[in-house]
């Protein structure tokens, strides 16, 4: 893990409730996205990793708490001015038919634009940096719809790059994916924080993805961060299953280091090489 | 234009195709609509040759011709123009908001909301009173059914899609009311009524030209403004917030050109809001996506469309003069149809 001298934070939540219409979901949540790391947030579905994504985001405004970008209130300032710090990426982003890899990709630049005052130049050298980045330059020309999911999602990644923030913020980026283009995105993105110096943070679905590729884990239940830390701190079996309720061992990846979760089966879930007795037949009956 | 070449110049040398191809197109669709305002011009129940339109064209004062061709032709080509255009920029604006592209003025209550003013208007009034004041009612209507439909629509932001089944509800009802008072009032209004509703052109004055085109000036321009913004909303809400678009604002702004434009040309010409629907399209598929093409694009060909209906009403039935709005709806509604089947649906 590379040391990263410890900054202060620029995007915080702070004592943060935020929910919708019906269903209040963040219950006081305090949160500081490390600069220059990749935090991951983790939890069980309704837990309010989304939702916590998206108040930081401004996308929701909280009901009580504040987002602090830089020291102001999110909420307040300029959303112009904001998209030139942070950049999102919501869940399941959909482009229409027919928008090229390179119209999507120039889109990023839309808060350095005005009406009036356009650096052509730096705009192009902005784009063309995303593309190649994320490896898409390959397909510029081609529609956004017509690629598959992972070159689709690496356009979208591109985007959020053409918009030069230091902060990216992404909702379950890999989700409905393939396992390979996953780690392939994880591994892009961690390049973006480690070699590049980017602060990102992340809503992740797989538990082993993100204690391979995360910082800093933020695990979440109920509305509220139960814990926070380094994987090797928190990802823990007590912490798994105080948080997912999921029965696991953690084990340590023996090349890397990084923990490993192997959720333990239940009897009689298990695959089994000698078949299930009668006895325990009978009892699932009754 | 608001969107700068840049998009493509990324050293690897690329040209411009999309915007050549535009600026080609719309050059050609300007000469088309100057010519065709030519042609049209020319002809009528009463015989003229181009030579005689020209020549009453620099000598106003001059005679019958002069007349016919400044007094009666000129002004309703212009107003036919003018309403066409503003159709057409209302609907792309509306498909773009709403994302849909089967949306169109009357979906949100503009012109069952015009059309019902209209009629309560003939039907308190008769055809008695001034009917100048009919296109003010129009409007009133439209602008009020839009606000309505907005407020009904409203929930803590307003959701395009909401707005849309609102406004088709709200469209509904307006729509019985509008037929039960077309049954229950005298014949003429009724027939005067019922004409209106199918949108016509006849006995266009420059008064009415110079009522609709403040509205144009206005709208158009403003909606440009907003173009790169509407081109990052058709990312959805979320993306376009994280790119730093103030979406509930451009969308009350984009929303209100929208609503301006059809409601006045509604108020003038009736109901041909069908043009809003396909001039778009039409206009999408010959220069593509970025809104600041797609709207001027959209204005030409929407003028292009109302011009020659009404041309068609005015001469291909002689001496009969026929509203402009069934040879919209005869070339609209195949295309329709067209549109229907070969749309795949994204859901959303």
């Amino acid at each position: 893990m590379p040391s990263t001298p410890a900054k202060t934070p620029r995007l915080t939540g702070e004592a943060l409730h935020a929910g919708y219409e019906s269903r209040r979901v963040l219950d006081g949540v305090d949160l500081a996205v490390a600069e220059g790391q990749l935090t991951v947030l983790l939890g069980p579905n309704g837990s309010g990793k989304s939702t916590l994504l998206k108040t930081l985001a401004r996308t929701l405004t909280p009901s009580a708490g504040r987002v602090c970008l830089d020291g102001q209130d999110i909420h307040r300032r300029n959303t112009r001015e904001v998209a030139q710090r942070l950049g999102i990426l919501p869940q399941g982003p959909s482009a229409p038919e027919g928008l090229t890899v390179r119209q999507l990709v120039g889109m990023g630049r839309f808060p350095h634009r005005r009406l009036w005052r356009q650096d052509a130049e730096r705009d192009a050298r902005a784009i063309h940096a995303a593309m190649a980045y994320t490896d898409v330059a390959a397909f510029a020309e081609r529609s956004v719809d017509a690629l598959s999911g992972g070159q689709r999602q690496r356009c979208w990644i591109a985007m959020v790059l053409a918009q030069e923030t230091d902060l990216i913020l992404l909702d379950e980026p890999t989700t409905f994916l393939d396992l390979k283009v996953q780690v392939d995105l994880l591994e892009l993105l961690s390049r973006l924080a480690h070699e590049h110096g980017r602060t990102l943070l992340l809503v992740l679905h797989d538990l082993n993805l993100a204690a391979a590729y995360a910082d800093r884990l933020v695990m979440m239940r109920d509305g509220r961060i139960v814990t926070s830390g380094t994987p090797r701190d928190v990802f823990t079996a007590t912490h798994l299953k105080g948080v997912f309720d999921l029965d696991a061992r953690v084990l340590e990846d023996p090349e890397t280091g990084s923990p490993i979760c192997v959720p333990t089966p239940r009897r009689g879930a298990r695959p089994s090489a000698r078949p299930a007795s009668p006895t325990v037949d009978r009892r699932c009956i009754s | 234009m608001t969107h700068s070449a840049s998009l493509n110049q990324t050293g690897e040398g690329t040209t411009d195709a999309p915007r050549a191809r535009y600026l080609r197109i719309a050059t050609l669709l300007g000469l088309l609509l100057l010519t065709s305002m030519g042609l049209s011009l020319a002809l009528g129940s009463f015989p003229t040759s181009f030579v005689e339109v020209g020549h009453a064209l620099v000598t106003p004062q001059d005679s019958d011709i002069a007349f016919i061709v400044w007094e009666l032709r000129l002004p309703r080509i212009v107003l036919a123009v003018l309403v066409g255009a503003a159709l057409a920029v209302a609907g792309a604006i509306l498909q773009a908001i709403v994302r849909n592209p089967l949306a169109s003025p009357d979906v949100i209550g503009i012109t069952s909301g015009a059309a019902l003013a209209a009629v309560a208007f003939l039907a308190l009034f008769g055809t008695a009173l001034s009917i100048h004041w009919l296109p003010a009612s129009a409007l009133t209507g439209a602008l009020l059914a839009a606000l309505l439909v907005f407020l009904l629509a409203w929930q803590r932001g307003i959701s395009p899609s909401r707005m849309v089944l609102v406004g088709i509800g709200l469209s509904a009802a307006m729509g019985a009311v509008t037929t039960l008072l077309i049954v229950i009032s005298d014949d003429a209004a009724a027939m005067y009524a019922y004409v209106w509703l199918t949108g016509s052109l006849y006995a266009a004055q420059w008064q009415d030209v110079l009522g609709l085109l403040p509205w144009l000036l206005v709208a158009v321009p403003l909606c440009l403004t907003r173009a790169r913004h509407m081109d990052a909303m058709a990312l959805g809400d979320q993306v376009a917030q994280g790119l730093g678009v103030h979406v509930l604002h451009s969308r009350l702004v984009l929303m209100a050109c929208s609503v301006s434009l059809a409601g006045a040309a509604v108020a003038f010409a009736g109901g041909l809001s069908f043009v809003g629907l396909i001039a778009p399209h039409i206009a999408a598929r010959l220069v593509g996506r970025g809104f600041a093409r797609l709207v001027p694009t959209a204005a030409l060909i929407g003028a292009l469309i109302v011009l020659y209906a009404d041309l068609l009403g005015r001469v291909a039935f002689l001496p009969k003069d026929l509203p402009a709005g069934i040879f919209v709806s005869g070339v609209g509604a195949p295309f329709f149809v067209y549109l229907l089947h070969r749309t795949r649906y994204r859901s959303g």
